[in-house]
């Protein structure tokens, strides 16, 4: 799902169409904007959450140091692994917060500006439907991770920094602590991993957009009971879980696809710290799951484009 | 090259038929008033203009067809549907921020020097305005826009009669000029007869009265007729008669004014009147729905 691939054309004819005034505009940029002035939990619950993860971080240091519990571990490995564990808890609880907003922005994406009646506002400038149904798309697929992936380095930092300043302050050495380069790999790995779940939930938040354009009230309801109902159908007069176990693929089969968790010698991997060299971005790419996916995203987004210019305020 | 031009405009929403066959010619620097009591297809019609609902039947705008140009011809048109559709969240220098960021004809310095008459702050959300606040700050952002046809759809429903007048005038003495076009549908059709160029009736999906004022003040007389000359006035076929205070007002269409100058005393009647008397000569319309 490439949203500047698809906004250019529109670029290119707003330029070869109008008067040179015209460059000056960007409508995509604007709307993009606009969303994140209506949906400040874009950030906002992000940022809440890194705070309160800072908070535990800390009282956990008043505490005791892992640093220290990480040095009774065995062997370097685990050292390494207890030493990232905070990190990579961090990390994936802004992962899921992320994937949450994500859920919800979309579910009253194309609802909201229906049912506040400013569909009329907004349709009476000149900007495409094609435009605004891409600005709220790239919100969950784009403009998320990349909020994700900031709160997320900059909390990383702020542990980092202050383990060692507490280190410090107690007498101890700094050289027990979590060394800046695996904590690089991590992110790199958390840029890796957001990239991966963007594409792969594609569907899934094109399909939330569909619904929040297409149902007049109950969107969750809209977006979720038909899964259920063809779940318990398929359970009921097969007593197969084909459908059930597709959608658990849908949610998490990225993970399998886009990692290896286990070493080439057989080794498995602990979660809480997986180097650059256990992902797998071939093995994810030729997934036919990850293309399938975005096919049908692409379909529903344009599906959402055409009933939005049929719908009216509710 | 018309403003708008339609002919044969239907639109049906299941059994209900909301336009009948419209023809419809709106000529540049024109302000048409479209009045119709409820469910006439007012809306429909103005919605069909704007592109935001298909129709049967030829429609253009400035040249356009609405539905299928609707992007590029949203650069030359702007519109007020209804009061309140601004989002309630967004802030007035948001507003500013994104209607010039997105229209290539929006000139926000003019915007803000209309805002600058108002007691509207530049951080105030939209919620935090009263209603006659959001109507001026909906009406600077589109006064701002150097758009060829504006269409104002009920724009002052709800105001009161202070914030109504002042709508007008702002819209007559800082907006319009003889290149552009104004459509407005509005029920408090007493305010706006001074505004008009040109008036249309519609009823049920057709338009059953379209004049320009001119010919609306040389076609249509109104006089109060004395009581003993009553029964003279009425072979004189007025199209409406009614009662106020004990003494007869009769509506005539192309009666000639000396004539009527001998029964009693003639004026040029309100829209409002007129309306109630082209309505109610129509078998079924309902009476005093103008009002």
């Amino acid at each position: 799902m490439s949203i500047p691939s698809n906004a250019m054309p529109e670029a290119i004819d707003s330029q070869r169409m109008a008067p040179p005034v015209l460059s000056a505009n960007r409508p995509l940029y604007w709307s993009i904007r606009r969303e994140l002035w209506e949906n400040r939990s874009i950030y906002i619950a992000p940022l809440a959450v890194a705070g309160v993860g800072l908070l535990g971080f800390l009282i956990g240091l008043m505490g005791f140091s892992h640093s220290k519990h990480a040095q009774a571990a065995p062997d370097a490995a685990h050292q390494q692994v207890t030493l990232a564990m905070p990190y990579a808890h961090a990390a994936w609880v802004l992962l899921l917060t992320g994937f949450l907003v994500g859920i919800f922005y979309s579910l009253d994406a194309l609802h909201g500006e229906r049912r506040d009646r400013s569909i009329l506002f907004w349709k009476s400038l000149p900007v495409s439907d094609l435009t605004t149904v891409l600005a709220k798309a790239s919100i969950p697929l784009v403009v998320l991770p990349l909020v994700v992936f900031g709160v997320t380095v900059i909390l990383h930092l702020v542990m980092l920094v202050s383990d060692a300043a507490v280190q410090v302050m107690k007498g101890g050495s700094v050289a027990t602590l979590w060394s800046p380069s695996p904590l690089f790999q991590m992110e790199l790995v958390l840029l890796y991993g957001l990239t991966v779940m963007a594409l792969w939930h594609a569907p899934l938040y094109a399909w939330l957009l569909l619904v929040s354009g297409w149902a007049r009230r109950a969107t969750f309801l809209w977006a979720v009971l038909p899964f259920l109902a063809i779940s318990i159908f398929e359970r009921i007069a097969f007593r197969t879980s084909y459908f059930g176990s597709l959608l658990k693929d849908r949610l998490i089969g990225f993970a399998a696809n886009a990692l290896s968790f286990h070493t080439p010698d057989g080794v498995p991997i602990d979660p809480h710290f997986i180097p650059l060299a256990q992902l797998t971005p071939g093995k994810f790419l030729s997934t036919p799951g990850l293309w399938v996916g975005l096919v049908v995203a692409a379909g529903l987004l344009a599906a959402a484009v055409r009933l939005r210019r049929y719908r009216e305020p509710i | 090259m018309p403003s708008i031009e339609a002919r044969g405009l239907r639109k049906a929403f299941g059994t209900t038929i909301a336009l009948d066959g419209v023809d419809l010619r709106v000529e540049e620097g024109r302000i048409l008033g479209l009045i119709g009591p409820n469910g006439a297809g007012k809306t429909t019609a103005l919605n069909a203009i704007l592109g935001l609902t298909q129709y049967q039947g030829e429609l253009k705008v400035l040249g356009r067809d609405p539905w299928t140009e609707r992007e590029r011809l949203m650069r030359d048109v702007c519109f007020v549907a209804d009061v309140a559709v601004l989002p309630r969240w967004i802030r007035v220098s948001q507003a500013l921020d994104y209607v010039a960021g997105v229209h290539p004809r929006f000139d926000r310095a003019k915007a803000e020097g209309f805002l600058a008459k108002t007691n509207i702050g530049s951080a105030s959300k939209v919620r935090e305005l009263s209603k006659g606040m959001v109507a001026q700050l909906h009406l600077a952002l589109v006064m701002a826009i150097d758009a060829r046809l504006l269409v104002l759809d009920e724009p002052t429903l709800g105001l009161d009669i202070l914030y109504r007048k002042q709508f007008y005038d702002s819209l007559l003495n800082d907006y319009f000029d003889r290149s552009r076009t104004i459509v407005v549908t509005t029920h408090q059709v007493e305010e706006i007869q001074d505004v008009l160029t040109d008036v249309m009736f519609i009823n049920r999906g057709r338009i059953v009265l379209q004049c320009s004022m001119e010919e609306f003040e040389s076609r249509y007389l109104e006089v109060m007729v004395h009581p003993e000359q009553v029964a003279a006035a009425r072979a004189l076929k007025p199209i409406h008669e009614r009662q106020v205070l004990g003494r007869s007002i009769l509506l005539f269409d192309r009666v000639d004014r000396q004539q009527l100058a001998t029964l009693g005393e003639v004026r040029t009647p309100s829209i409002a009147d007129l309306f109630v008397a082209v309505l109610g000569n129509q078998s079924s319309a309902t009476q005093g729905a103008a009002r």
